[in-house]
């Protein structure tokens, strides 16, 4: 018997949920509701995520042995460059955000939609129309510059479609821009009664810090592939030394907004984990207030130290000194979130579900590739190791052994309430693990394989690094395996996965005390809030075996 | 938050003499940093020329779009651009500079 | 009021709030594009202080009267945007006060691109565009007039969707598709060309004025 039964009202009159509500391909296409947009947005970065792993499957088949012959050179480039492009742009960037974050945010403040439901539209076709662009450029033939669009290479030199991809990177900034402000304003103004800044899910914050980077970085990276695109289509002198122009102020416009973007693609990551933790080891957060402090300050500071992208590129030594200082001072909220979630598993109850093995693996994962991160910031050695695969080790560990576990994670973490189906979970494991030996297996070799001075973006190398290449290509193998498979059985939940209820994994946040799916407006009664999130356990004591608190507990659940 | 007057006809003229004057203030400051670019004053010319700009963006962002009566979020918003602008800037020019210096 | 409902929009419940939530959005996205073209002046900087002697030498084949004229033609609608906002969010039925002030400012923005278009004619016959018919010496001088292209450009572009949105605003207020009293576009759209405004501001002391004083 429900409360509301006992209370004598009348049961709710049925209605469907957001998935059912409308089922032309125009109601999809002209919605504004935050969560079909939320899917519209997945399966657009799916088709990019796959197109991307196509494109770095050539390279690896490529580096298989030294002198490839697969690819010639030119065709090397143009694949690193759009996996590269593609990747960084349009998958990691809106992943976490415009998939998990347009679709739980309203719900986990209690609120009904974002801010402006149709500018959240707006951002997804521009995506689209972004991407279009550059799955153009690459059609046309390519682009050879790398993801970095270096000067004056991409302006005077390259052959290659720079103004096509660069245009595409233009237009998806915008809709970076878009989304960030639909965020913002959202948490601001559409919090549920109750639901106060410091009572707000992790990943509420982190998609707060997220977008508010968002914000401020994404202009600076439109001007700087702007000012490309003018110097090559209209023969403008901008980054000409010959002309008085400075090629380094394209790196730094870049990468102004380039390190940055790292943390628009790991502070959602860490939101995400922020929330499986708590729930399958059945603990508080362990220090909320830092795990929020620690976020902000990542996301402020990581704007003071793009320079230490460009040690080696003529940048002054004043200059790399303070970068430099800056970027070991970065490492130690990032630190603080590490011990904090490890901390959160102590006198834990914890249960190896598929999100969790996502999310511990994350842990790991992000952990060695902030570590690497260091030696990266201090000169001496970045001299060394700069332009080496030390580097694409570095960020394949946070941004694939990071976000990407993420990603995963919250999939399946989110899968029965966006879908209302549950996956098979004996599956979903194998896949967590065999990811995560399937990129140990990739990306460590290619730590060894850049320190002993294999340079990156070379389509060969000298035979003594051919044993990295060998165990790098044939993780990638896995890797792929491991990606596939979810495709795989998600696809099947969807027609034969047993029903999920509410609330399948007795957690506490908002989104799980409406059903699975929610209906089209969220919440058939408005929540109201009345205790902090990850009520998982009396204070001072374990959790017991009854399912927790949720955040509006007086509500009818 | 509007203001309850006894005719909109006195609203109308209150309105024309505050933002009239602000206006007038705008075109004097230009008048004064046309007249100014020509007085050859070294680094100051160009250096008058950016702090009489840079005081006709505050009249316009003070007055005209009311950051000075805005709530506390709306001028962090504003502050958040600025702050986040002034660290390009710096950071930037504190490689131009020094690489220039060392040339 | 019934009739503020018709101005309410999802998710919305209060429409203190979708107001508040309207003003607050556009306040970020300024702060965005604050960013945006920031980015382009500290290119021009960056640039100037390169080429100290070459950036005065260009600046001074600019044309000062048009650059002025224009300061003035948008300082002045600045003025009647900050009425028509200003007096919308009065609340006090001053409709053709809006409409006119709303009207004048499209005017006089479109001003601005007319006078903006002889200016360009002028340019190109003075051969100011960088590339193989570049008319002054200094090779210095092609980067100035690049940037120069680049930033009124882009100006330009803002400008011209601003003046859609005015004209839009003035269209539907003057047949009555909405009300004009405590509407939130017509205030969202004045913070909007107020900072195409100040944009201007800021780029009329560095493209005009440099290199006046020989």
């Amino acid at each position: 018997m429900t409360d509301a039964l006992l209370a004598g009202e009348l049961p709710f009159p049925p209605r469907p949920d957001y998935l059912r509500d409308g089922t032309t391909l125009t109601s999809w296409l002209t919605t504004t509701d935050h969560k079909r947009i939320a899917i519209l947005f997945a399966v657009t970065i799916t088709m990019f995520f796959f197109m991307g792993g196509a494109a770095i499957t050539a390279v690896r088949l490529e580096l298989f042995t030294p002198n490839g012959g697969l690819l010639s050179s030119d065709t090397y480039n143009k694949l690193f460059s759009f996996h590269g492009i593609i990747m960084v742009w349009f998958f990691l960037v809106p992943s976490i955000p415009n998939t998990m974050g347009n679709f739980l945010l309203p719900l986990m403040i209690g609120a009904p939609d974002l801010a402006f439901p149709r500018l959240n539209l707006f951002s997804w076709y521009l995506t689209v129309a972004a991407g279009a662009v550059t799955v153009y450029a690459l059609v046309a033939g390519g682009v050879d510059t790398g993801w970095t669009f270096y000067t004056p290479y991409s302006t005077m030199f390259s052959n290659s479609h720079v103004l096509a991809a660069a245009a595409g990177v233009f237009m998806v900034g915008f809709s970076s821009i878009a989304t960030g402000v639909n965020f913002i304003a959202t948490i601001h103004m559409l919090r549920a009664p109750g639901m106060t800044w410091f009572r707000l899910p992790l990943f509420v914050w982190a998609i707060y810090a997220t977008s508010i980077i968002m914000v401020l970085a994404s202009p600076v990276l439109a001007i700087s592939l702007l000012l490309v695109m003018a110097e090559r289509w209209l023969g403008l002198p901008i980054f000409d030394p010959a002309r008085g122009g400075d090629p380094i102020l394209f790196q730094h416009l870049f990468w102004f907004y380039s390190h940055p973007a790292v943390y628009i693609m790991v502070l959602p990551a860490m939101g995400v984990v922020s929330e499986i933790i708590p729930c399958f080891a059945r603990r508080r957060i362990f220090g909320y207030d830092f795990m929020v402090y620690a976020m902000i300050a990542i996301a402020g500071i990581g704007f003071f130290v793009w320079g230490h992208h460009m040690f080696v590129s003529g940048q002054s030594a004043y200059a790399n000194l303070i970068f430099s200082f800056l970027s070991f001072i970065i490492a130690v909220p990032s630190a603080i979130k590490v011990f904090n979630w490890t901390a959160s598993l102590y006198r834990g109850q914890i249960s190896f579900n598929s999100p969790m093995l996502y999310a511990l693996g994350f842990v790991g994962l992000f952990t060695t590739g902030g570590l690497s991160g260091l030696f990266l910031a201090s000169i001496p050695v970045d001299v060394h190791v700069t332009d080496t695969y030390f580097v694409v080790a570095h960020f394949h560990y946070i941004m694939v052994g990071g976000s990407v576990s993420a990603f995963f994670g919250g999939l399946h973490f989110w899968w029965p309430k966006v879908t209302g189906r549950m996956y098979p979970e004996s599956w979903a494991k194998f896949a967590a693990i065999l990811m995560y030996f399937g990129f140990n297996m990739t990306f460590l070799p290619q730590f060894f394989a850049g320190y002993l001075g294999m340079p990156r973006r070379y389509h060969t190398y000298p035979p003594e690094y051919q044993i990295y290449n060998v165990m790098s290509s044939s993780g990638a193998a896995v890797l792929a395996v491991a990606y596939l498979l979810p495709l795989g059985y998600f696809a099947w939940s969807l027609f034969y996965g047993g029903r999920a209820g509410k609330n399948p994994w007795d957690a506490t946040g908002l989104e799980w005390t409406t059903t699975s799916p929610p209906p089209p407006q969220n919440f058939d009664r408005q929540p109201r809030v009345d205790r902090g999130p990850y009520d998982y356990h009396a204070e001072g004591q374990s959790a017991g075996l009854d399912p927790p608190e949720p955040q509006n507990s007086r509500e009818v659940r | 938050m509007s203001m309850q007057s006894t005719h909109p006809h006195t609203t109308a003229w209150r309105l024309w003499r505050r933002n009239g004057l602000i206006w007038a203030a705008l075109m004097l400051l230009l008048a004064l940093t046309l007249v100014l670019a020509y007085v050859p004053m070294g680094w100051l010319t160009p250096a008058a020329g950016i702090v009489i700009a840079f005081s006709k963006a505050g009249l316009v962002i003070l007055l005209f779009m009311e950051l000075a009566k805005a709530r506390p979020l709306i001028r962090l918003a504003a502050m958040a651009g600025v702050v986040f602008l002034a660290v390009l800037f710096a950071l930037t020019l504190a490689d131009v500079l020094s690489r220039l210096a060392g040339r | 009021m019934s009739e503020t409902t018709s101005l309410l929009k999802e998710p919305w419940q209060y429409f203190d709030r979708q107001r508040e939530a309207g003003t607050f959005g556009i306040w970020v996205f300024l702060a965005s594009e604050l960013l945006f073209f920031g980015a382009l002046i500290l290119t021009y900087t960056v640039c100037r202080i390169e080429n100290v002697a070459a950036f005065a030498a260009a600046g001074r084949e600019t044309n000062i009267w048009y650059g002025t004229i224009n300061t003035a033609i948008l300082l002045t609608s600045s003025l009647t945007m900050a009425m028509a906002s200003q007096a919308a969010a009065a609340n006090e039925g001053l409709r053709r006060l809006i409409l006119w002030c709303l009207a004048a400012t499209a005017a006089l923005g479109l001003a601005f691109l007319v006078v903006k278009g002889f200016e360009y004619r002028e340019d190109i016959e003075r051969h100011l565009v960088p590339g193989a018919h570049f008319g002054l010496k200094q090779t210095a001088a092609q980067l100035f007039f690049g940037l120069y292209w680049i930033v009124t450009g882009v100006h330009a572009v803002h400008l011209t969707i601003g003046i859609i949105m005015v004209v839009r605003l003035t269209l539907l207020g003057y047949l009555n598709k909405f009300q004009l009293d405590e509407n939130p576009e017509i205030q969202v759209t004045g913070l909007y060309w107020h900072l195409v405004d100040i944009i201007w501001i800021f780029l009329y002391p560095l493209i005009y004025l440099p290199g006046r004083t020989s």
